[in-house]
């Protein structure tokens, strides 16, 4: 588990919670330290326990063990509409017989704060949405779109500490997801509130955010920021969730790794070993190769992804690689490929959960 | 998509018969209205305003039409009172057993009227279950008089009737409710009450709106209720109408008492529409 | 259920006043039908508390009484006739609400509500003007056509909302696998429509069996139940009709026990009583 960025003080410290529906298993002993001002994304596929854990921490779900606390209060303890966190929902749950103004306004009119502060902080939120034109209307009026920007505003604008965000694009479409993953980010830190954002799409995590954890079956995987995550996969899960991947199931002994034919040197310690190798650093093979694993192979498949392209390459014995070349792809049937054995990365199995 | 054939197969069959056997009626009960009765109990067919001018004149009718409105109300309000807080906990708070208690709202309501109406008959009347209970435990000496043949045994019984017809349509409403809704309100700080009363009820209005509907325009035209347990004074507005037709033979007047409720009646329903319309905000 | 799971505790007085509530209304309910029940097997007669002397009296006296019994085969005649009159009309009135565009259709579809909300006497009285206008005598016929006509909606609101959840796309399947509009009708749309349909048909029938507003004025010589039990409360209470009425109630309790598991056995399917009563947002 990753520690939290040295320089930030924590906010949030979840510890060892579970949860346990009836006779499911949903989380098994999640502990996460979640600083101020930062952007955590919890990651993972449905039925991880992503949205559970987000649940736990807006309040409307008990946890069966485990504490959560804010500063020196424990926050499980307290039901949702004391705490002072604020959730944007998957389906927005904007109110539908309120304008979007009496929307926003709601959390303040509860707090019973003074009329003129109310208008005021009011538009100060719809104005940061660009939601202020429309501010007169219903719900049912405006686009999905907009009333994402709109839930946005109502939870802000009461300045909690901590916003948790449960899949809030998921109902958006491609273009203006990305665009609204740009506006959030950049929002994010104008606000300077931590954002837990809770999502199934790994590219939209490693956009947004200052650290990941991955969630599988209940468990965190890895927490750590995106280039590390990326870079440095702790186990065959993650290297698989996260990009595209090649496992090399190998054998190690006296420091070299043993894959079929292939044969690099390592440091790690002996005993079989899965090791993670990115497309992107399968390239073919260059005169000067200094310590460089050699491969040969047939050009089985080519698959064009605009920018690049993926190649799978069978080599001897069987092994299928994929590699990433430019856009134009390779032309040749027989390739020499050739990758540095620095960038084969150790990773622990990752276990059938039930 | 569908043929000319099918279109006309399944129209004209049902507007046929609808017209014949409820426009028509209707329609011959409008012209009733304005004709009159001889004294020999023949149905004179000149048209004049004269019933009208009888019931506005005749404070017996006006009376009696208060009368029904108030008993009305009352049955409204009642089954509100008794019905929203049951259809809140039903929808609410009450988890698995949910479809259990629903059915259990339910079966009254098929259950016979008359059987019901009787019921009450036997535990209201002076020496009924009620009255001999209390008598026994010493609560009272003499039976209670006001319970049976009076306006309130005739509340009492058409509230416990007409009570489900209030529950149904306000759970309905209750269960449109998205529940992240609630989540959200308390998520902004609103305590349960607070978003009860910010959230929940506003969007349950619809519902309580039929249901009151329904309670007050069925007790309105309800006959059997007050024939059984009324008494002279729980006299409404349809045993006039039944009796005009019966032993007091003026069907041009009853016809027009008739219309004038179908007048009434239309009105709320109307009314009642716009009402569920404006607070619909899905 | 959110209140249901968070802070049980913080919640727990609103609950129990809530619980506390919904079992007095529920008391309400069904305390006059238990004392129903009770008095029916009451030694001496209705009334007088605390009931003595147990007896099943009342019901040898009930089931030797042959004008309840010829009252009972009226009624079944008349709510079985009503029964398919009312389909045979309905069906048809919602396939036409919810497929044809034709003149006067927000007019039909109030005037088919109506005798539902109406005071039944309007339309008792109107039909028997009808009656009287055309010399048509009055009879368990008549009676039948009564109930038939006021029932119709029944039979339109349950498959309307039946028609609304079936997938129009069978239908064009079959069409267009060579089935012509009537096999269509038969083969796809009935079936899907089996649990609407049974369930309007079982309410038309209690309906009509409970029915008297429309009754009591389109009665000839033959009464049906209601009205023969009527008349009998008029000439004063006799424990027999307790006696009946509890057996009535049976077999309510049956009619709505087999409903509901009809019900359980597709899941989905329709409440009758909720979608005649549903609030009319948007419709």
């Amino acid at each position: 588990m990753s520690a939290t960025p040295a320089q930030k003080p924590t906010l949030l410290s979840i510890r060892n919670i579970a949860k346990t529906f009836g006779r499911n298993v949903v989380l098994r002993d999640v502990s996460l330290e979640i600083a101020q001002g930062e952007f955590l994304t919890i990651l993972g596929e449905s039925g991880s326990g992503k949205t559970t854990l987000l649940r736990i921490i807006a309040g409307f779900e008990t946890a069966t063990s485990g504490e959560v606390w804010m500063g020196a209060e424990r926050l499980d303890q307290q039901p949702p509409y004391r705490r002072r966190v604020n959730t944007v929902f998957q389906n927005y749950a904007l109110f539908p017989h309120l304008t979007v103004e009496q929307n926003v306004a709601y959390g303040l009119r509860v707090a019973k704060r003074p009329n003129a502060e109310i208008e005021q902080r009011v538009a100060e939120a719809l104005d940061k949405v660009k939601m202020s034109a429309h501010a007169r209307k219903k719900p049912s009026k405006i686009s999905g779109g907009q009333q994402q920007r709109v839930a946005l505003a109502r939870a802000l604008v009461n300045r909690p500490n901590l916003l948790l965000l449960d899949e809030p694009l998921s109902a958006l479409d491609a273009n203006l997801r990305r665009q609204m993953q740009v506006e959030l980010k950049s929002l994010q830190r104008e606000v300077g509130i931590a954002f837990v954002f809770v999502t199934h799409d790994q590219e939209e995590a490693m956009v947004m955010s200052d650290r990941i954890a991955l969630l599988r079956s209940g468990e965190l995987e890895q927490v750590a920021t995106p280039r590390e995550i990326y870079s440095r996969p702790a186990t065959a899960y993650v290297a698989q969730f996260i990009g595209h991947t090649n496992l090399l199931r190998s054998e190690v002994r006296d420091g070299i790794a043993r894959c079929g034919a292939l044969s690099w040197r390592t440091s790690t310690t002996d005993g079989p070993t899965l090791f993670s190798l990115r497309p992107e650093h399968l390239r073919p093979s260059s005169v000067a190769s200094n310590g460089l694993v050699r491969l040969k192979g047939k050009v089985l498949q080519q698959v064009f992804h605009g920018p690049t392209s993926l190649v799978r390459v069978e080599c001897a014995d069987g092994l299928v690689l994929v590699m990433r070349t430019s856009s134009g792809g390779l032309t040749a049937q027989e390739v020499e490929l050739e990758f540095s054995p620095a960038d084969a990365i150790p990773v622990r199995e990752s276990p059938e959960r039930s | 998509m569908f043929s000319r054939a099918y279109k006309t197969a399944v129209t004209v069959p049902p507007l046929a018969w609808v017209a014949v056997f409820l426009l028509f009626p209707y329609a011959l009960m409008f012209c009733y209205s304005f004709w009159s009765v001889t004294p020999a109990q023949t149905i004179l067919h000149s048209w004049s305003l004269d019933n009208y001018k009888e019931l506005f004149q005749k404070s017996v009718y006006w009376q009696t039409l208060l009368r029904s409105m108030w008993i009305a109300a009352r049955v409204m309000l009642f089954s509100l009172l008794l019905g929203y807080p049951l259809a809140y906990f039903l929808s609410f708070y009450a988890g698995k057993r949910k479809d259990l208690l629903y059915q259990m709202v339910i079966i009254p309501l098929w259950v016979s009227y008359l059987v019901r109406a009787y019921a009450w008959k036997t535990i209201l009347g002076s020496d009924g279950v009620l009255n001999t209970l209390l008598q026994y435990v010493h609560l009272t000496r003499h039976p209670l008089d006001f319970l049976l043949y009076s306006p309130f045994a005739v509340v009492l019984t058409l509230t416990h009737i007409y009570t489900p017809f209030t529950i149904l349509p306000i759970y309905a409403s209750l269960e449109h409710i998205p529940r992240n809704l609630v989540e959200a309100s308390h998520d902004l700080g609103a305590t349960p009450a607070q978003t009860f009363r910010k959230v929940i009820f506003p969007l349950s209005i619809p519902g309580v709106v039929a249901g009151a509907t329904f309670a007050f325009v069925l007790s309105l035209g309800d006959f059997l209720a007050p024939l059984l347990l009324g008494g002279p004074s729980g006299i409404m507005i349809s045993n006039i109408v039944v009796s005009l037709f019966g032993a007091a033979y003026n069907w041009p007047l009853g016809a027009a008492i008739s219309l004038g409720m179908l007048v009434i009646v239309v009105s709320l329903l109307f009314f009642s529409e716009r009402q569920e319309k404006k607070w619909s905000f899905s | 259920m959110i209140l249901a799971d968070s802070k049980q505790r913080r919640t727990a007085p609103r609950a129990a006043w809530l619980l506390l509530h919904a079992s007095a209304v529920f008391a309400f309910l069904y305390l006059p039908i238990a004392v129903l029940i009770l008095y029916s097997f009451n030694g001496q007669g209705v009334g007088g508390f605390p009931p003595h002397h147990l007896t099943l009296d009342w019901y040898r006296i009930l089931f030797a009484d042959a004008a309840i019994w010829d009252a009972v085969l009226n009624s079944l005649q008349v709510a079985l006739a009503a029964m398919v009159i009312s389909l045979a009309l309905g069906i048809p009135a919602a396939l036409a609400l919810d497929r044809v565009q034709f003149p006067g259709k927000a007019l039909f579809r109030r005037l088919v509500l109506l005798p539902l909300i109406l005071p039944g006497i309007i339309t008792g009285l109107s039909l028997l003007m009808l009656f009287n206008l055309t010399s048509v005598k009055l009879s368990l016929l008549t009676i039948t056509l009564g109930h038939g006509t006021a029932l119709i909606s029944v039979a339109a609101t349950e498959v309307f909302a039946g028609l609304q959840k079936l997938d129009r796309a069978q239908e064009e399947a079959s069409l267009d696998l060579g089935a012509n509009y009537w096999q269509t009708f038969w083969r796809i749309t009935v079936p899907n429509l089996k649990l609407p349909i049974i369930g309007a048909a079982l309410l038309i029938f209690t309906l009509s069996m409970d029915e008297i507003a429309v009754s009591f004025f389109l009665i000839g010589r033959d009464n049906t139940l209601p009205l023969e039990i009527w008349g009998r409360l008029r000439r004063g209470i006799t424990p027999e009709i307790n006696a009946v009425s509890t057996i009535i109630f049976l077999f309510s309790l049956l009619t709505i026990v087999f409903w509901y598991h009809l019900r359980l056995r597709s899941q989905g399917a329709p409440d009758v009583a909720m979608e005649l009563l549903e609030p009319s947002n948007g419709k």
